[in-house]
Parts: C-alpha cells; structure tokens; sequence
C-alpha cells in the first residue's frame, strides 16, 4: 500500500530527500567519528594550529610518540586520573537506579492502568507536572537538607534521589504500556481465586516485559546521563563519569591535558552506542509509546 | 481496582514523588525566605610592643555554633527575591526613569543577572523547539522516501544525537568548533578572519547553543513523526488521489491532521525540556556570554561560598515560570477530561 503512494514520486524529489538524509546523517554521526579518530592522537593534533588535516595524517603524534596513533590520552584519563573509579560508580548508580525504578514504577503503573478513579487521572497530571520540574532547582532543596542529616556525597543518596527523579516518566510509560495488556487477563485470574498481587505477580509479570524492558531503557540513560543530580550531590570520591569529565574540564585545561578528557568522553559514549546498537528497536517503540496516548 | 489495593501498589512510587519531588519544593520554599547568617564578628585588641590597636575578627567558633543551631538562616521574608540578583524592582524602576529609548531599557535589563539568564532561557525554549519540530518533521519525511533496507541503519546513526550524554555532546562540538578546531579553523578560513573566535562574541555562543539545541532533539521529533507517518491511514490518502488531491493537499489534509496529535505531545516534552537548559552551558564553557536560570541557580550551590538563599528563590521563579510554560497544556487537558466524563 505504501509503495503505490511513493511510486508517485518525482525524480526529483527523490533526489532532494536522498540528500537531505545523506546531509543529516553526517551532521549525526561525523562529531563523533572526529572525536573517536581525534582520541588517538596528541593536542597538537586534535586542535591543531596550523593545519586541521595533521588531525587526519597526525603529523605531530608521528613527531611526539613515533606512530600514527596514541593511547596516551586512554592511559591518563583511565590509569593516571583513574577514570576507572568513576566507571565503577556509574555501574553502581545506573544498575540499582534501573532495578529500584522498575520495581516501583511497575507496581505503580499497573495500579494507575487498572483504576478507573478519578484521582488516577490527578496523579498522572501531577507526575507530568513533577517531570516538568527543572533538576537543577530540586537540587536547590536537596542540598542544605542532606548536609544536615549528613549523607551528601554518597552514592546510595544519589540513587534515591535519580530514582525519585525518574518516577514520573516511568509511570507515564509503564502505565501506558499495561493499558495495552488486556484487562480480561489478570481479572480472569482474580475470578479463579486469585488475589490482586497474585493476578499481578502470575499473570501480568510474564507478559509484561517488553514495557519493562524499554522503560528501563530510558531509565538507564537518565542515570547514566544526568549531570546536574550527579555533579552537586556526590563528592569527589565517589563521582560517576559525567561529573567526573565535568571536572576534568576544570583542572585538565589548565595543565594541558585536553586529550584525557577527549578520551574520557569517547569511552563514556562507548557504552551508549552498543546500547543503541543493541535496543534501537525498543528505544524507537519507547519514544513512541507517550506519543500513542497524544 | 478497589482504593485499597491501589493504595498499596501505588504507595512507594508516590512516596519517593512526594519525598524527593514535592519536600524539596517545600525545603526550596522554606530557603528562600532565609539568608545564612553573617559571620560573627568579635573586637579583639592586640598589643604589640609599642602600642594596642582593636581590629575585628571572624569568630569562627561562634559562626559556627549560630550556624549550628539555626541551619536555614536569619528570617529575611521577600527580601532575595527582591534584590538586585534576582527580579530586582527598585533598579528597574530607577531605570524605567532615566530610560531614553526602550532599547536602552532593554539593554540595562540584560546587565542584571537573572533577566539576562531568563532572556536565554525563554529564547532558547521558544526557538529550539520550533526548529526541533520543523527538522525533525523533514527528517522523518524523507526517511519515509529512501527504500526500506535503509533506514534501520539512517535510524541508528539519527539516534545518536539524542541518546549522548547532552554534556558529552556539547563538549563534542566545542572541541570542533574551538578556534583550534577543524570546524573553528575551516570557518575562519571562510570568513578570511583568523581571529573569528565563535566563544568570543556573545551572538555567536547563542547561536552556536541553539544549534546545538537543535542538533540534540531533532531526532526525538524524527523519531516520533517517523512512526506517526507509518500509521497515516491508506485509505484515507487513496480517496484523497482519486478524488485528485495533488501531492501537497495530500500532506495539508491526510498527513499533517493525522500527526498533529504527534506535534502537541512532541512541543510539550520539548519545552519542558529546554526549560532546563543547563548542561550546554557547561560544556560550551559559555557562561560569560549566555546563562540560564538552571545555571545561575548551579552558580549559586557550586564552589566555596553556597548562597543557598539566592538559589532557592531563583529556583522559586524558575518554578512559576515551568507552571506558566505548562498551563495552557493543563487548562487543555482539563477541559477534555471534563468532556469526557
């Protein structure tokens, strides 16, 4: 059916859609093929003064380490700055703000997709106003509180907090997700015998998952991207990766060592591109699913 | 489901809300009508061995124990927010006064800190979400026209922009656009000017954050229209061509009805999203051209000296204006869950 209204294409435009996707597609991805090839080479290189294509020749890494590529940049960011750290601490965050948040959000969207009261629809309304709260201006509150009962600067407070953070969403996209999954299914459960919990823990747990899946998708990028949570309530310890580069910028501009933090920010994208590798399609269904509801 | 039951199941979602959203909008509240208190300053007279002179002296110990007992402050009621850092009444009267022209008002308004991040911060909301909407609209239609064995891969590679950590991504286009950079370079070899620095003038940082806006939530929308264009009903685009409708009345009439619903949903999460605007400051290190009321409260919490008075009303304001952004998009919702009941 699609192809009878596209075969009524004009040459031309064909040509002119072509391009715009050809155009798009190097707007996306030519930053960060820069940045990963620019990784492997010195400052000199990767900014260079006087001619940019040294970046693509690296005439001044050939000059500096004798080959066409470094890791320098990899062993001062990971060895010398122990990048590694904040790595284990981003495993940490994200694994348990990912579990917590389902937990909670599955058990609650499931409660708000099978009442028909009118204050689920004020509960959904003020989730949406609460995903609209800028971070920066809970941190505001978090910040004096937390200093007094003395847990600022940990990491399982800072896991609260982004599970917290991310309730909203997740109830939006979990509760849409289980209006799809017939209500017949868990009340003919309850009409066997079943309890609430048990219908919910038997029936709907084992069909549920492809919601839950990409929920926790969306989940694990909030943790794994926030900056503005993670920068002000963790100390300089126990910071995960993005606050971790955050400070790089400070000290490593000072001393010259701009190439650590090239390298720390390729190998934090590391990760998401495998993730989008692996899920696209359930990212794709996950961006769609709010939007379904309209 | 009975109220019990949904008590239950609903109880610890709603519990970390209320904890962790709601208190800390009540905590924020409480801060901004308190100011830390001053240090406390005692007279101390040290003899040397010619003379005895008094000079004042932090008593940290006192300060300390003030600080202690009273966590939140010295009462001071409206006072923050009436100050010169934030919606600062008295200088704008004063200059309302002495005004020649409206642009010099304008102009003066810029100079204090919270107008000038507010000014960032509504430009970069009310332009970045059109352009997102108006890109993302384009990609998805001509992503719809390349063959079928194309566009997983079109869609993978679009992904990436969105799904980078935004401060990883500014900070990928600031090393590009650096002075130093291929992109900073090959712009000053086109302008013939080697020192066009796009960091150096204020015009060019917004631009180059709005571009940046863009760049990052094009592919939200792409994504979202995408999809809205695989469910266009067939049916209803064939009567459309037998009834003769040319190419662009197909799109005016059959597509753009079916995907306004996607416009809607795709504008709100948008504003609300640029609302907070924050991290490309950072990465873009352009905080002395462009900063948002997300910054200016960072501002205020980060470093030594943690004016948390001044960033609990700067966060009251930002507050009330995520209420504005959202009220027509509520009043809206309300209405039609009044018709549906």
């Amino acid at each position: 059916m699609e192809n009878t209204v596209q075969t009524k294409q004009s040459p031309l435009l064909r040509l002119i859609l072509g391009a715009f996707v050809i155009i798009w597609i190097i707007l996306a991805a030519f930053p960060f093929l820069w940045t990963l090839w620019g990784s492997f080479k010195v400052e000199a290189d990767f900014f260079s003064k006087v001619d940019w294509s040294f970046a693509l020749s690296g005439d001044r890494t050939i000059a500096e380490t004798g080959s066409a590529f470094t890791g320098a940049g990899y062993y001062g960011a990971w060895v010398q700055e122990e990048f590694w750290r904040a790595a284990i601490n981003t495993l940490i965050v994200t694994f348990f703000v990912v579990i917590i948040s389902l937990t909670l959000g599955t058990l609650g969207g499931y409660a708000l997709s099978r009442s028909s009261f009118r204050y689920t629809f004020w509960i959904l309304i003020a989730a949406l106003v609460f995903r609209a709260m800028p971070h920066m201006t809970l941190v505001s509150g978090y910040l004096l509180p937390f200093f007094e009962m003395n847990v600022w600067g940990i990491l399982p407070t800072t896991i609260v907090v982004l599970v917290a953070i991310n309730q909203p969403f997740t109830l939006w996209m979990l509760h849409s997700f289980f209006l799809n999954i017939p209500k017949d299914l868990d009340e003919s459960a309850m009409v066997d015998g079943c309890t609430r919990f048990q219908a919910f823990r038997h029936v709907i747990i084992p069909v549920m998952w492809p919601g839950v899946i990409t929920t926790g998708l969306f989940s694990f990028l909030l943790a794994y991207n926030d900056f503005a949570i993670t920068s002000m309530l963790l100390s300089q310890d126990n910071q995960t990766m993005v606050p971790k580069i955050g400070s790089f910028l400070g000290t490593t501009q000072v001393q010259g060592n701009v190439m650590f933090a090239v390298a720390a920010v390729v190998s934090a994208t590391a990760p998401l591109f495998i993730l989008v590798l692996l899920f696209q399609r359930q990212i794709v269904s996950g961006l769609t699913a709010g939007a379904v509801k309209g | 489901m009975p109220h019990r039951a949904f008590f239950w199941f609903i109880l610890p979602s709603a519990l970390a809300m209320l904890l962790f959203i709601a208190l800390p909008i009540a905590s924020v509240i409480l801060q901004s009508v308190h100011i830390e208190h001053p240090k406390v300053m005692t007279e101390v007279e040290t003899c040397g061995p010619f003379n005895c002179t008094t000079e004042l002296r932090v008593d940290t110990e006192a300060t300390a124990e003030l600080r202690k007992a009273q966590p939140l402050g010295k009462f001071i009621g409206l006072e923050t927010y009436l100050n010169r850092n934030h919606l600062a009444f008295d200088v704008l009267k004063v200059q309302w006064q002495e005004r020649d022209g409206f642009f010099s008002f304008v102009r003066g308004l810029y100079n204090l800190p919270f107008y000038k991040a507010l000014t960032f911060t509504v430009a970069y909301t009310f332009i970045v979400t059109p352009l997102v909407i108006l890109l993302g609209f384009c990609i998805a239609v001509a992503v719809n026209a390349i063959p079928k064995i194309l566009r997983g891969s079109v869609i993978f590679v679009s992904l990436l922009p969105m799904i980078v950590t935004p401060l990883i991504g500014s900070l990928v286009l600031f090393w590009m656009v650096d002075a130093n950079g291929v992109l900073g370079s090959a712009i000053q070899r086109l302008f013939d000017d080697p020192n066009l620095s796009l960091k150096a003038s204020p015009f060019l940082t917004w631009i180059m954050l709005f571009v940046y806006g863009v760049w990052h939530s094009a592919p939200f929308a792409f994504v979202v229209f995408y999809a809205g264009l695989q469910t266009v009903p067939q049916d209803t685009l064939e009567s459309a061509m037998i009834d003769g409708a040319s190419r662009w009345e197909r799109i005016r009439y059959v597509v753009l009805p079916h995907l306004a619903p996607l416009v809607t949903f795709v504008a709100l999460i948008q504003l609300m999203d640029n609302f907070r605007v924050f991290e490309p400051i950072v990465g873009f290190n352009a905080s002395a051209s462009a900063t948002s009321l997300s910054w200016i409260i960072f501002n205020d919490l980060f470093g030594q000296q943690q004016l948390f008075g001044s960033a609990a009303a700067t966060s009251m304001l930002t507050i009330l204006g995520v209420c504005i952004l959202l009220m027509p998009v509520l009043v809206r919702t309300w209405r039609q869950y009044k018709v549906v009941q």
